[in-house]
Order: C-alpha cells, then sequence, then structure tokens
C-alpha cells in the first residue's frame, strides 16, 4: 500500500473475534506438526487448520480465509481453492441436523438410490440442500465403508448401518418433532 | 477365573449397527446383577452380517451371537450369559438353543475357511494394547528387519512377490528398491489409506482392528529405505479408523517403538496422521502427495515417480495399508511363507470384501485362486434379496461387471487382466437382478463427473458427456442406437487412452462391461457371440 493512502475497507464479511481467536488457536496447534527441513512447508498444515476449524464451527467461515492465507504465507485463492475444492468442507453452516446417504454402488445394490428418494419427500428437502426453515441438510455421501451392511447412513456424524425407509420415517419424525 | 469374559468389536460397521446400544445394555444388565462385567471392545471378525457380534468365552473358544440388538441382551441374560460357569463349563442350554447364537466363532464355515495371514490378530486382540500386539507375534517383524541390512529388507519383500493391494498390484520389493536407492536427504513412507473404493473396507478393518500392524509395516519400510518421516493420509469417512491410528501412534511413540529409535535401538522414524477432505481422486498417489502438501488434490503428470521425487520432494514409498500391514508377517515367517501361498505371479492372500446384495457380506482373507462363485456363494450365502445374482463389480467402482460367465476364472492379477476384469483393492458388489445396468454406467460417468480433479480434458469432460451419451443411448429409438453406442464407445476409448490417471482412464471399465454382458439394458440387441448367459 503507498504511504499516506488510507487502508482499503475489507471486502466482503469481516471475521468475528471468536473466529480469529479459534484461528490463531489452530495456527498454533499445527503449525509446528511440519516436520523439518521442508522446503516451504507451512503450506501443508492447510488442511489440518481448515478441519480444525471446520470440526469446531460446522464450516469455514469465508471471512477466515485471508487469516488463514497470511498465517500459512499463501495467497486467498489457493485457500479458497482447497477450501471449495474439497467436498467435506462446508462455507457455509448445515441444517441443524445431517442426513448423509450413501449412494455409492454397494449401497445402491441395495435400493439407496430409492431410499434417497423417499428421504427427499419425507424431509421435503432435495439432496444436496438444506431445508429453507434450516432444519435439515440432506446430502448424498460416497461410502462410508459398510459396505456389507448397506444401505449406510451418517445421522448427524454417526454411522448407521441397514438403513430402510423405516428408519428415514422415525428420524424425520424426530427431526420435525425437534423443530415444532 | 470366575467370570465370564466378552468381545463386542468396536469397529465402525458393528457401531454403526447398534454395538454401543448392545454394550450398555450389557453394562446395565450386569449392573442390575451386581456382577462385575468383563467386556473388551475388539476388532471385527468380519462376519459383518452378524454384527453386532458378541462372544463369550468357553472352555471349546469363543461362541458367538448375532447380530444382537440392545433388546435381546434380557433374554440372553436370563438364559444364562452373564453366569460366571459359562469359562469353565461353556454355555447353559438354555442359552445354546438362543436361536441367535451361533457356535463357535472359529467353527463357523465363513471363518474357519480362510487363510487369515494380514488379518490374523483383527477381532482376537484389543486393537489398542501393546501388550495383545506383543503376545500375538507383534513386533517380531521389524526386530528381524533391524537385524538385517535395509538391502536385505528390500529383498524379502521383493522375494514375497508381494504386490501393491490397493488395486494397481505393482510389485512392493520393487518400489522399495527404487526409493532406497534414490538419493535423497530425507525419504518418507507413506502410507494410502484413502480407502474410497465402493464395496471395499479392509483397510478400515486393520486400521481399527490392528492398528500396530500398519504401524510396523511403516517401520520395517522406514528402515528398508532410510526414511525418517511417515505419514498416513486417511479419509475423512472414517473417523473411528483415525482416532484408533493417533492412538496407536501415540502408544507406539510413547513404548519407544517408533519415534526417536525404532525399538529403542533402531533409526528414528516419526510418523503423523493427516485427514483427507472427501475427494475420491486423493486415493490416487500423487493427487495424495498434492493433497498432503496443502494443495488441491490434483493429479500430478508421472515422472517423475513419487519414489524418486515424491512427498516435500524427498524420494517416497507410497502403499496401501493393506500392503504394508502385510509386511511384518513376512519379515517375521520369512518371504517363502508368505509367497507358497497364491497363484502364478499373485502370491500371498487377499482379504476380499463380500458387500452389496449379499446375504452374508463381510471380510474374507484368503489366496489367490479363489474363483468368485465360490466367494459369492460359499461365503456369501447368494444374494441377500434373494433373487438371482446379476453381475458383480470387482475391484471398485473402476472395475467391469464381471458377468456369470467369468464367475469361475481364478482370481489372480492375471488370470483376471487375461478376461479384461480387474482384482483392484479386492472389493466384490454384488447386484441382484432389479440391477439396471444401464442406470450403472450412467452412475459410472456421474461419478467420475463429480470426483474428477480437472487436470485432463477426457476425464474432466469426457465423464459428463459420457453420462449423457448413456442416456441418450437408453433412449434413443431402434434405429438411432448403434450411432449413440459408437459414440459412448469412441469417447470411451479416448478416456481410457487419454487420462492422465485411471480415474479417467478406468471409468469406461464398468461402462463398456455393461454395454458388452448386459446389452439389452440398454436396449441393445445381444449378440449370440458374446456366450453369456
Amino acid at each position: 500500500m503507498p504511504r499516506g493512502s488510507a487502508p482499503r475497507a475489507p471486502v466482503g464479511p469481516v471475521a468475528s473475534e471468536a473466529e480469529r481467536a479459534l484461528l490463531a488457536q489452530a495456527v498454533a496447534l499445527h503449525l509446528p506438526d511440519i516436520p523439518a527441513e521442508v522446503p516451504g512447508g507451512s503450506a501443508s498444515v492447510l488442511l489440518p487448520i481448515l478441519h480444525h476449524i471446520q470440526d469446531a464451527l460446522g464450516f469455514v467461515p469465508p471471512a477466515l480465509v485471508p487469516g488463514i492465507a497470511a498465517a500459512l504465507s499463501l495467497s486467498r485463492a489457493e485457500v479458497h481453492g482447497v477450501l471449495t475444492y474439497y467436498h467435506h468442507f462446508r462455507s457455509a453452516p448445515a441444517g441443524r441436523h445431517v442426513l448423509q446417504i450413501c449412494q455409492a454402488e454397494a449401497c445402491r445394490a441395495n435400493g439407496a438410490e430409492d431410499l434417497m428418494a423417499h428421504a427427499g419427500a419425507r424431509l421435503a428437502c432435495a439432496p444436496g440442500q438444506t431445508r429453507a426453515d434450516g432444519a435439515v441438510t440432506l446430502e448424498p455421501v460416497y461410502c462410508l465403508g459398510l459396505c456389507a451392511t448397506g444401505p449406510a447412513a451418517l445421522v448427524d456424524g454417526q454411522l448407521r448401518a441397514r438403513v430402510s425407509a423405516a428408519t428415514v420415517d422415525a428420524l424425520a419424525a424426530r427431526f420435525e418433532g425437534e423443530s415444532s | 477365573m470366575s467370570r465370564a469374559m466378552f468381545w463386542l468389536p468396536r469397529d465402525a460397521a458393528a457401531l454403526a449397527a447398534g454395538a454401543d446400544d448392545v454394550a450398555a445394555a450389557l453394562a446395565a444388565a450386569a449392573a442390575r446383577r451386581q456382577l462385575p462385567l468383563a467386556l473388551l471392545r475388539n476388532g471385527s471378525r468380519g462376519l459383518l452380517w452378524l454384527e453386532p457380534l458378541l462372544e463369550v468365552a468357553t472352555p471349546a473358544g469363543r461362541a458367538a451371537f448375532g447380530p444382537l440388538e440392545a433388546g435381546d441382551v434380557d433374554r440372553l441374560v436370563a438364559a444364562g450369559l452373564l453366569d460366571a460357569s459359562i469359562a469353565t463349563r461353556g454355555l447353559p442350554e438354555a442359552l445354546a438353543a438362543d436361536p441367535l447364537h451361533r457356535g463357535l466363532t472359529e467353527a463357523l464355515p465363513y471363518f474357519a475357511r480362510q487363510r487369515r495371514i494380514t488379518f490374523a490378530r483383527v477381532g482376537l486382540v484389543d486393537p489398542l494394547s501393546l501388550d495383545d500386539y506383543a503376545a500375538h507375534g507383534g513386533w517380531a517383524g521389524l526386530d528381524k528387519a533391524l537385524a538385517m541390512t535395509p538391502a536385505a529388507v528390500v529383498g524379502e519383500v521383493v522375494e514375497s512377490g508381494l504386490r501393491g493391494r490397493g488395486g494397481a498390484a505393482f510389485p512392493a520389493g520393487l518400489k522399495w528398491k527404487t526409493v532406497a536407492a534414490a538419493p535423497g536427504a530425507r525419504k518418507a513412507i507413506v502410507c494410502n489409506a484413502d480407502e474410497g473404493d465402493s464395496g471395499t473396507f479392509s483397510d478400515r478393518m486393520l486400521m481399527e482392528g490392528d492398528p500396530y500392524a500398519l504401524v510396523e509395516g511403516m517401520a520395517i519400510a522406514a528402515a528398508a529405505v532410510g526414511a525418517t518421516y511417515g505419514v498416513i493420509y486417511i479419509r475423512s469417512e472414517y473417523p473411528h479408523a483415525e482416532a484408533t491410528l493417533r492412538e496407536a501412534i501415540a502408544r507406539a511413540t510413547a513404548a519407544g517403538h517408533i519415534g526417536a529409535a525404532l525399538r529403542g535401538r533402531g533409526p528414528a522414524f516419526r510418523l503423523d496422521v493427516r485427514r483427507g477432505a472427501g475427494s475420491y481422486v486423493c486415493g490416487e498417489e500423487t493427487a495424495l502427495l498434492e493433497s498432503l502438501e496443502g494443495r488441491r488434490g490434483i493429479v500430478r503428470a508421472k515422472p517423475p515417480l513419487p519414489a524418486i521425487h515424491g512427498l516435500f520432494g524427498w524420494p517416497t514409498v507410497i502403499n496401501n495399508v493393506i500392503t504394508l500391514a502385510s509386511v511384518p508377517r513376512i519379515l517375521a515367517d520369512g518371504a517363502q511363507a508368505y509367497a507358497a501361498f497364491g497363484a502364478g505371479r499373485s502370491r500371498g492372500t487377499l482379504p476380499f470384501q463380500l458387500a452389496g446384495n449379499l446375504k452374508q457380506g463381510g471380510l474374507v482373507e484368503l489366496p489367490f485362486g479363489v474363483t468368485l462363485r465360490e466367494l459369492l456363494f460359499d461365503f456369501g450365502g447368494g444374494s441377500r434379496s434373494g433373487r438371482p445374482i446379476k453381475a458383480v463389480q470387482v475391484g471398485g467402482p473402476l472395475g467391469p461387471y464381471v458377468p456369470e460367465s467369468q464367475w469361475d476364472v481364478p482370481i489372480d492379477y492375471e488370470a483376471y487382466s487375461a478376461v479384461g476384469a480387474t482384482v483392484g483393492h479386492g472389493g466384490i458388489v454384488a447386484h441382484d437382478d432389479t440391477a439396471n445396468l444401464a442406470s450403472l454406467a450412467r452412475y459410472a460417468m456421474e461419478f467420475c463427473a463429480i470426483e474428477s480433479c480437472g487436470k485432463c480434458t477426457p476425464c474432466r469432460i469426457g465423464s459428463t458427456r459420457g453420462a449423457e451419451v448413456v442416456e441418450r443411448l437408453v433412449a434413443a429409438p431402434a434405429s438411432q442406437k448403434a450411432a449413440q453406442e459408437t459414440l459412448l464407445r469412441d469417447l470411451c476409448d479416448t478416456m481410457v487412452a487419454g487420462s492422465l490417471c485411471a480415474m479417467g482412464g478406468m471409468t469406461p471399465f464398468p461402462v463398456l462391461s455393461a454395454l458388452d454382458h448386459y446389452p439389452e439394458d440398454f436396449g441393445l440387441p445381444r449378440l449370440a457371440a458374446t456366450g453369456d448367459t
């Protein structure tokens, strides 16, 4: 910035105090993790830092991207690229409940496609979307490693095997009961 | 010993089926009777259709009960499940007669007919107990390796015939030899635990059930090639395996098996765990390295090979979990003992994973040479739905569908390759006759479009065009089918020949196999010449 010019107003949302503190904590925890003699290796802890933030908040606030970039000597584009490349990372909060149904081959062989359609209708939520009232997010996942006991699902992070339409109905009833 | 000893898996497949609820019910029942409960949370025995599988020690061996629900526990307890006399006198009559009693685990044909080498300890031991590990042959391979020259260790792995179990089947010893000979001040061992193929879960089960076997295998690799740093790249979909590995590494380091000096006397070896983030293509070794270095998982062009220029530019061994976890036994028992199993140039055993629409899904470790028909029916028990099995995908989402005419081919890398099939990571997904292979072919292309890293055009664009062409082919009137089929085959040819890695290069395999063996699902006439039934 040329000397004397006014500081540029930040573009986009600004990270909260708590979010910045979380980032500082993540950096302090993971930066020393880089093995010795790694040439320019600070980028190698980018994924661990993104995981740390998402584990705590449920998503990675885009407002933290400039701070992450600065801490690791990366460009914002590089951080944004990584954040948006990997399916696991969210840039916005998910619904209060997250139902992820495996759609990979082994679960398809046991009716996972129909199960997803049923869940979409029962929860009034399109696959890959969060319902407008924020109550539930319905997503496909591709393999949870439970291929012998499918269809498999993750319900708010908890693994479920042998999921049936009845399982989905019971979950839906539970979700609706909480939101009313 | 005056109380019953129980085992109930902590394996994710058991947890997903409600194992923790069963454990809680058992603990509550014991508390109500003011009885102590000796319950050990083990790895899974691999009889996944019986999970949650509770085992109780009897004089004849462990008796199995499953699949259990929490609601079954009170009935079993009333029949004598918590009786201390089980340990000395066996099961009371009422308990033995329970419909969920399966007999002795190790006498079940599903288990008894296996040849467990890599999975020998899984389900038997407390996964995180260093005492259990040592008592069941742990560290014997590493100790032997440390007493040999590094070149001799590499030689042993070469001689065993061990090939990459991740799917590519590249000779592990040859890879190690290249890294050992490559100049470099620092070298690395990378474990590919990004087990993203649908129908596969052997890596997960090994990491959850016997994590020290992987730690020991990586330590042996490190000693053999002169690496001081190791990292396990594990997919984010495996939080239980990740937690188990982190704890195992912490304990093995604290006890001096790895860390400052291998087994307290060898070279230094630091081992880390890194979590992936839901990208299938990161199972490809160069994309995995990119991810470890903090970038998008974009495939690198080869050469240079990772063995020469790998993680952080260091010469790097990248092997799959099962490859590395097989090494300790190879060193402990000698290369010849391992190479004595198998068929042709496929030596040793493969942990097959029976998945999809099968009655008895699970993990079956056997020497190469078994047939698909044996696996599907003698072990798998046929389809879960009771309908005829129509198609079987072997080797993950990039493997072709194997029609019944090929179910008697002995499974080894070369024999499978000769009929255009792939063994891959040993995943076997069965579909019954309600499956539509045109729909599965379109899904293969759609999955490639979702997961393509985007670096090369045939994969990035071909996958989307492929899904469209399959759809058009199915919808086309008879007069236009031939043109669409030609287009699809041409596109597949371009992807196979022009893609940088297996993602785009193998996605056409399931598509073409569907087209070749199940043309009627696309509305195409079946040609008599294919010989399929």
